[in-house]
């Protein structure tokens, strides 16, 4: 008969009302400032640059390349490379960034930065509650605000981290290999110019 | 004690008046009877939008505001902030007075009506001896500023929801008169407290309000169903179905405006509650005798605020209808279901009291009903959709 839909319909809105006083499991919205949902291991917002140790400046790992700044898509990173070349943490001479601005305003958080940089040294962060009031200077971030330590990196992006973390020790690891295989092969080159040089005697002696 | 405080209102004014000089008595009663009624059910307006968005919140699950003040009751004071500060802004091509008229022209008749509404025992404000004729002929002004509105913007959009508006306020105020004419029929008079009055005794367990006939109740239920047609509440808010046609008639106005436009529709609607409350639940009259110590004015608007929440309950519930659903509705189910039940009040009036009487008049309403109900029913047979070639 008509109208049985609209009472039956009535009736489930009418648990519905009740029932959201009764039982809190109904209720699925977040207070957000106060409630947080937990956060996806995949989510990402803006790139920060990530520094190993305890000094965001010396710690840094990024080597002002520059390949990020070309790859950027909307072209959102300002690099000036430095002057000077210090000790990186593979303990070879490199040189660092003197500026590594991101216009976050510009950024399109497409991630395209992280996958072209060989260091391991840019990164996606979660923080998303960036808003501003100054919609130019307030969205340019620099670099003392971009470095963050990778115990930060290890914490919003455990697996990710893991893995950087494995690659680093890998790399590190080679050029430390490469340095022993070396520095054998230098000691090799050293005892193989002593060795001609010793026959001689010998020789002089065997006549 | 109960008369004092059932006239504390009444007496009041007259105290007010009595203290001006002579000359001004009548200037200070006509203010001192209309600024009540201006205040009280604006800020009912400002109560109820809270409630309604804090109720349509738990119906879908959710809190609604609850931010400003204690519980979001205070929301009202943000969002009349935001609507004075906002800029003004009108369509270059826009018909400007009459685009400037509009609100005015649709807010103004929502609060003329409330003239010859009974909110309690000798609380009208002007005793008509048609107030009812008065009521449906100001209330259906509104429709002027409603395509007012739809033409002057100059916007494809606003005079579609104006035409819309139009077509259904037109289709559904005539089973809203006729199922209004039922009462006028029974009760004899079309002075609004004269049928309060034929309302107030009481029989049996039941007080002797028209909803408590079949008649009365198929009146009652008619009644409300095009109340909510005629000041666009949903299930019936065609005029500014958001998918198709944004805001309708009132997509060109922002600012306070806009907020005018959301006040008539309100004061619409409680006015046209107050009228079913007035033909149909006994206007102030309580339900039982041994409650009748409680003020009638506080009855009145204990019913107002029911049937408020009962619109919004169905705003809740019920999904929009289409345009061409809707008019079948008003044309082929409720305008032959009213004439029936004008049929069914005459006999009403003319059998006996007793059992046959009740009988015959619920045959009356509950046989169209079924059938009727069926027919409209049985167009949307749904079947199982057959894919031709994506099976």
């Amino acid at each position: 008969m008509l109208g049985e839909g609209i009472i039956k319909g009535m009736g489930e809105t009418a648990r519905n009302f009740l029932g959201s006083y009764v039982s809190k499991k109904r209720l699925t919205t977040l207070q957000y400032p106060e409630e947080r949902a937990p956060q996806f291991p995949n989510a990402r917002q803006f790139p920060f640059l990530v520094y190993d140790g305890e000094d965001p400046e010396q710690g840094l790992r990024c080597v002002s390349c520059q390949i990020c700044e070309k790859e950027c898509p909307p072209k959102c990173i300002y690099i000036v490379k430095s002057k000077d070349k210090r000790v990186d943490y593979k303990g070879q001479m490199q040189f660092y960034p003197a500026t590594f601005n991101i216009d976050i305003s510009v950024c399109m958080s497409c991630q395209i930065c992280v996958e072209v940089c060989p260091f391991e040294s840019i990164k996606m962060d979660t923080e998303f509650e960036l808003s501003s009031t100054d919609r130019f200077a307030g969205l340019l971030v620099r670099k003392p605000q971009l470095a963050k330590s990778n115990d930060h990196y290890r914490k919003i992006h455990p697996h990710d981290a893991a893995e950087s973390d494995a690659a680093l020790a890998a790399e590190v690891a080679k050029v430390q290999a490469k340095a022993k295989a070396d520095a054998e092969a230098k000691a090799k080159a050293a005892a193989a110019k002593v060795a001609p040089a010793a026959p001689p005697p010998e020789a002089t002696l065997a006549k | 004690m109960t008369e004092a405080l059932d006239q504390i209102f009444v007496t009041l004014k007259h105290w007010l008046v009595s203290l001006c000089p002579a000359e001004f008595q009548v200037l200070a009663s006509i203010v001192l009877s209309v600024a009540p009624i201006l205040m009280v059910f604006p800020g009912l307006f400002a109560l109820v939008t809270v409630i309604e968005r804090k109720g349509l919140g738990r119906i879908q699950n959710r809190y609604g505001p609850n931010r400003v003040g204690p519980f979001g009751f205070l929301q009202f004071v943000a969002d009349g902030i935001k609507a004075l500060i906002k800029e003004d802004v009108v369509p270059r091509r826009a018909d400007k007075v009459i685009h400037f008229l509009a609100p005015l022209a649709l807010v103004l008749p929502c609060v003329v009506v409330y003239a010859v509404l009974p909110f309690g025992r000798n609380m009208t404000l002007t005793e008509l001896d048609a107030g009812l004729l008065f009521f449906f002929a100001v209330g259906a002004s509104t429709e002027l500023a409603v395509f007012m509105a739809g033409w002057s913007s100059r916007n494809k959009y606003s005079l579609f929801g104006a035409m819309r508006a139009i077509a259904q306020m037109i289709s559904y105020e005539i089973p809203l008169i006729l199922s209004a004419v039922s009462v006028v029929m029974i009760a004899g008079s079309l002075s609004l407290p004269k049928i309060v009055a034929a309302q107030g005794t009481y029989g049996g367990w039941l007080p002797d309000w028209f909803v408590f006939t079949p008649w009365g109740l198929a009146g009652f239920l008619l009644f409300m169903i095009a109340a909510s047609a005629e000041s666009n509440r949903a299930p019936f808010d065609l005029p500014e179905g958001e998918s198709e046609i944004i805001a309708g008639y009132y997509i060109e106005y922002s600012g306070f405006k806009f907020a005018l436009f959301f006040l008539g529709e309100y004061l619409g609607l409680f006015a046209i509650s107050g009228l079913a409350i007035t033909l149909f639940l006994g206007g102030w009259n309580a339900p039982l005798e041994s409650l009748a110590w409680i003020p009638s004015w506080a009855w009145f608007f204990t019913k107002l605020i029911a049937l408020i929440l009962l619109f919004i309950w169905t705003r809740g519930t019920l999904p929009r209808l289409r345009q061409d659903q809707l008019m079948n509705f008003a044309w082929k189910f409720m305008l032959p279901l009213t004439l029936i039940n004008l049929v069914a009040a005459a006999l009403w009036h003319y059998i006996p009291a007793g059992f046959t009487r009740w009988f015959m008049c619920g045959l009356m309403v509950v046989g169209p009903y079924c059938l009727l109900g069926r027919g409209i029913a049985g167009k949307d047979k749904t079947s199982k959709r057959v894919y031709r070639f994506a099976d």
